[in-house]
């Protein structure tokens, strides 16, 4: 049995309800990330995405399933697998070089104060925060905190790289800048990254692959949908990509009608692996779907 | 017009003390009677001058202290020491007790904080030691410790304890779990989670705690060294009424004030050194 570089099988979470079925969030979860490949995943609120990114931290557990990174199973956190929360989560009381500096300490121990400066120094010149080393985070924009919080997760040089909505709550010019500096420091260090994210385009600019999951509970991830734009990508070049809006139309129809119709069903081969969907070429399936683009940006139901 | 507003407040804040003062002096020199006697000397030894003793007026009080200040520190015996040494005497028994009870609370304040379990534990003891009066300790710690200066310590201990527990735990319980999910990523041992995320986390409250502490230690100071005597500010207030010397009294009232301000405005100064903002 092939194994992926992180290899999720059949990852379930429930939990007990006194006096009645234990509630699933979400069962038979099965996904593979190659080394290097940048994954998101998509679905709507409640469907248990970031319950996965969690427990792929290791901050949280699973109720069934195994999950292994590179043969070996995760059990608890790790540097190996860096994280940047949604909500940036800097330590306050550290200037934006220390915040980073914390990080590099941590993973590299061993290391002079020099050594450790220079490298912190180095990642958030990076992201483009090199003249506001010193500033704490209460100083910085939203988007600049985040920045500092990419930073220290990439200093960290951890082989799986764990992003929580990371532009959730950024406006969409910062958004676009801070997604071109995300991609130009992958495309530097080639690291795996697992990415949670409601923004349709924002998936498609970034990823190799994007996992769709159903709606909850007992969601499940109905199909990997591999994206074949060429990189580097430029946000007004790729719109203009034929498979672009076949790839987006397929995404959007899928929040907009299947995640529901899917609800509970199994998609999945005998593995658990969810079928993989190239809508760039599948000419029939991706056109027979055409939906308007009105309602893009985020899908919440309810 | 920005620096006007500390500016007019500092005019009246003059105007109002030179207010007060003044008023305060004419009260002290309107004669109780109006029919002053040619003899006043003679009325005095009869026994016929005013039966009232008065408070001092404010310039004989600002002569007393300005004579006082001007040698703080001599001493001419067990009755009769300089403010200075008064008040570093007191100083001396609030800083011990009051770091003594920082190096207890601060790390049982921690772990009640970190666990729930000792929480619930240690708790009911807390709720009932907390609201007993400092000064209620005082003849048990006479009897057990056998030392006035020591017992006078122990009082303070007893009394800055309970806010510097509190406020630890309570801070350390609060520290955002975001953070403490920053140093599990980043596999930081307890310890140094304690060290470099939940004590700077919790510092602010933990300092509010400390400063609440001081100002209840240098309150029960001068109720404690009433009972022990000896030496010490709250001694010396009482022994200058006992002296019937009014002016020393209202100064010492004063220089109490004076010195409890100064020890807030020093734990004011360190709290602004480890806020920070969120």
């Amino acid at each position: 049995m092939s194994r992926y570089f992180l290899d999720a099988r059949r990852l379930a979470k429930r939990f007990p309800q006194p006096g009645s079925e234990p509630l699933t969030v979400f069962e038979d979860v099965s996904f593979g990330l190659d080394q290097g490949e940048f994954v998101c995943i998509i679905g709507h609120s409640g469907c248990g995405k970031s319950t996965i990114l969690n427990a792929l931290a290791g901050l949280d557990s699973f109720s069934e399933g195994t999950l292994e990174m590179a043969g070996k199973e995760v059990a608890g956190p790790s540097l190996e697998r860096g994280v940047v929360f949604q909500n940036y989560s800097l330590l306050p009381w550290l200037s934006a070089l220390e915040n980073v500096e914390f990080g590099v300490r941590a993973r590299f121990p061993l290391w002079t104060k020099e050594q450790r400066r220079a490298h912190s120094r180095k990642y958030l010149e990076m992201v483009g925060l090199g003249g506001s080393e010193a500033r704490k985070p209460a100083q910085l924009s939203g988007g600049m905190r985040q920045r500092v919080s990419i930073a220290r997760a990439f200093a960290t040089q951890p082989k799986l790289l764990l992003l929580d909505e990371p532009f959730g709550a950024l406006d969409a010019l910062t958004r676009g800048v801070i997604q071109d500096e995300l991609i130009k420091i992958w495309s530097a260090t080639k690291q795996t990254v697992f990415m949670i994210t409601h923004d349709v385009d924002e998936a498609i600019m970034l990823s190799d692959r994007i996992l769709l999951m159903t709606n909850g509970p007992q969601a499940r991830i109905a199909e990997s949908v591999r994206i074949d734009l060429p990189r580097p990508r430029q946000r007004d070049q790729v719109i203009h990509h034929p498979a672009y809006y076949r790839i987006r139309n397929h995404l959007v129809d899928f929040l907009v009608n299947r995640s529901h119709e899917l609800r509970g069903r199994t998609v999945a081969d005998e593995q658990g692996f969810p079928p993989e969907i190239n809508p760039a070429l599948d000419e029939p399936a991706a056109a027979a779907r055409v939906v308007p683009l009105t309602p893009v940006k985020e899908f919440h139901h309810g | 017009m920005k620096a006007s507003i500390s500016l007019r407040a500092a005019i009246l804040s003059v105007v109002l003390l030179v207010l007060l003062l003044v008023v305060w002096e004419v009260l002290c020199r309107v004669p109780a009677s109006a029919a002053v006697s040619a003899d006043d000397e003679y009325a005095m030894l009869m026994g016929e001058a005013e039966q009232e003793a008065r408070v001092p007026p404010p310039s004989v009080v600002l002569a007393h202290a300005y004579a006082e200040l001007s040698q703080p520190f001599y001493d001419n015996g067990p009755n009769d020491k300089g403010i200075g040494i008064q008040l570093a005497h007191s100083l001396y028994r609030v800083l011990t007790g009051y770091l003594l009870a920082a190096l207890v609370a601060i790390p049982v304040g921690f772990v009640i904080g970190m666990s729930p379990l000792m929480y619930r534990a240690l708790n009911p003891f807390i709720q009932i030691l907390r609201p007993i009066s400092p000064l209620a300790w005082m003849p048990l710690a006479l009897f057990v410790i056998k030392d006035s200066q020591t017992s006078a310590i122990f009082v303070i201990f007893i009394c800055s304890v309970w806010p510097m527990l509190l406020n630890t735990a309570f801070g350390v319980a609060g520290v955002r779990r975001d953070w403490i999910n920053v140093a599990r990523t980043h596999e930081l041992s307890p310890l140094r989670t304690a060290f470099s995320v939940i004590l700077p986390a919790a510092m602010p409250t933990i300092l509010t705690g400390m400063r609440i502490s001081v100002g209840i230690a240098w309150l029960v100071i001068v109720a404690a060294e009433m009972l022990v005597g000896g030496t010490g500010i709250g001694y010396y207030v009482w022994n200058e009424w006992n002296n019937l010397n009014l002016a020393s009294v209202i100064f010492s009232i004063l220089m109490i004030g004076v010195v409890g301000m100064l020890l807030d405005l020093l734990l004011g100064s360190v709290a602004r050194l480890v806020s920070y903002q969120e």
